[in-house]
């Protein structure tokens, strides 16, 4: 089996536009959730999200491109900008029929979705653009990558709610490791803040109206958030070979179904995930030295994943960090783990673990070292990064110091 | 027609209930709980979502600290009173 290594990351979310800034804002604890600034805002009531702020898309973007792309869109090719940049790696030649793009998306363009439902039912009108199919599918950002990097080898989407971008990075990985490909574009990308997206949100009432506050005993919900993470992973070797700089090496990845309920989470099923990873990349429990927990801030997903975790690591469970950086970026839904996944490879290279922040009363159920509200300097050798969808489908990625 | 208001409003309320946890309305009782009923949480959340249908209200509920809204769930009754309060506020 082949060993596989990132060796590119790039992002957009409501902390900043690129990894250096997002990485600055865990380690100072900042939160992005702000007011949010929608069309129709006073018809809902939640006000608060994760709101990517200053995105001028015609920076980045020329008209055409713009008329094609959905924010999720912009969003993934803005990060897989960076991500690429990062690793030096040309796809032009041989290389690009051996890469392919697998990318994690619960909506896809639901911004066009609520335009045009908006447009046809509320404002009457009897005609759309003519690309509003190409713009909203679930795989658009992955062909868009696909073209502009010239990336001709396996590329899907890949939809399993809150646990899209894991299970989408989970795929590249073992794509990579059984020697299907040389490299992958992976990751995800959310972009779910409008009037219609929100308003789904609400009818759960799962949703906070002031703050998301994992693992903290007055935690009173979710908030969303948007964004983008890519990240390049590669084959090992050919990493080495071309003295790429590798950032982590991706070493073990698992996946379970809870197959009990379409919204509560299962303790066993999450166990089964994490345990699982751990087997996958022939790790020991006692190695692990941090978490990046789903922690979304709903009484039910803290303290089951608290009680999952608490079951895989026995004693040990109290010696490692667990947080939620989603208390700063809030729930980027299907592209959630992609930017979580920037906390672990800081926590292995930088040696700084992201807090939970908003963290004010200790709950007996969450009883773990949760890193509250300051991020903490530790030398970490293994983490994981945690998720857990609606509909019971978890994925757990194990990311190992090189 | 203060308490004809009332009647109507204990009618619908252990009707949606009673809808929700599949009985037969008279077997809802005023001091059952919505557990002892077989609701769930996210029975409760529908039951709630049907109550503001039905009534025209916005009820103030959030999953995450069911026990800490101003809206009271721990028995038929409770919700009952609630309910009414809230109509009663639309005016």
């Amino acid at each position: 089996m082949k060993r596989v290594v990132i060796t590119g990351a790039g992002t957009i979310n409501a902390l900043a536009h690129d990894v250096p800034g997002t990485l600055e804002a865990f380690r100072e604890g900042r939160c992005g959730i702000s007011d949010l600034d929608i069309r129709d805002k006073d018809r809902l009531s939640i006000q608060i999200g994760g709101q990517v702020h200053n995105w001028d898309p015609e920076a980045h973007f020329n008209r055409q491109q713009i008329v094609l792309y959905d924010k999720f869109t912009q969003f993934t090719l803005l990060a897989a900008r960076e991500a690429v940049t990062q690793s030096g790696l040309n796809f032009d030649g041989h290389l690009g029929y051996e890469t392919g793009v697998v990318l994690g998306t619960a909506g896809g363009g639901v911004n066009t979705w609520d335009e045009n439902y908006r447009a046809v039912y509320e404002e009457g009108k009897n005609r759309v653009h003519p690309f509003v199919v190409p713009k909203l599918m679930n795989n658009a950002a992955a062909s868009h990558l696909s073209m502009e990097f010239n990336l001709k080898g396996p590329s899907f989407s890949v939809a399993t709610a809150c646990a899209s971008s894991n299970h989408a990075m989970g795929m590249a990985f073992h794509m990579i490791r059984s020697g299907m490909v040389q490299a992958m574009l992976t990751g995800g990308s959310e972009s779910m803040l409008c009037f219609g997206g929100i308003k789904a949100w609400e009818g759960l009432r799962v949703m906070s109206k002031d703050a998301c506050r994992p693992f903290s005993l007055n935690r009173n919900g979710m908030v969303q958030g948007e964004g983008a993470a890519v990240f390049v992973f590669e084959e090992y070797e050919h990493a080495k070979q071309r003295g790429a700089e590798i950032l982590a090496e991706v070493a073990g990845f698992a996946m379970t179904s809870d197959a009990a309920d379409i919204v509560m989470p299962s303790k066993q099923g999450a166990a089964r995930a994490i345990s699982g990873a751990l087997r996958d990349a022939r790790i020991s429990g006692d190695k692990v030295g941090y978490i990046n927990a789903h922690g979304t801030g709903t009484a039910a997903n803290d303290k089951t994943e608290c009680a999952a975790v608490a079951d895989v690591f026995g004693p040990h469970a109290d010696r490692l960090m667990i947080s939620s950086t989603k208390s700063m970026h809030g729930h980027l839904i299907g592209g959630t783990g992609a930017v979580e996944l920037l906390a672990c490879i800081m926590a292995l290279r930088d040696g700084v673990i992201a807090p939970t922040i908003g963290y004010e009363e200790p709950d007996p159920e969450c009883a773990l070292d949760v890193v509250p509200n300051t991020a903490r300097e530790a030398r970490v050798d293994v983490v994981l990064s945690n998720a857990f969808a609606f509909g019971g489908l978890n994925a757990v990625l194990a990311l190992r110091r090189l | 027609m203060g308490s004809s208001m009332t009647g109507s409003v204990k009618e619908k309320v252990i009707a949606i209930i009673a809808e929700q946890a599949v009985l037969d309305p008279s077997d809802v009782k005023m001091d059952s709980t919505l557990e002892s009923l077989g609701i769930d949480s996210l029975g409760l959340v529908e039951s709630i979502f049907a109550i503001e249908e039905a009534f025209d209200i916005s009820v103030p509920f959030n999953a995450n600290e069911p026990t800490q809204s101003d809206f009271d769930i721990s028995s038929v009754a409770a919700i009952v009173r609630a309910v009414e309060g809230l109509v009663a506020q639309k005016g």
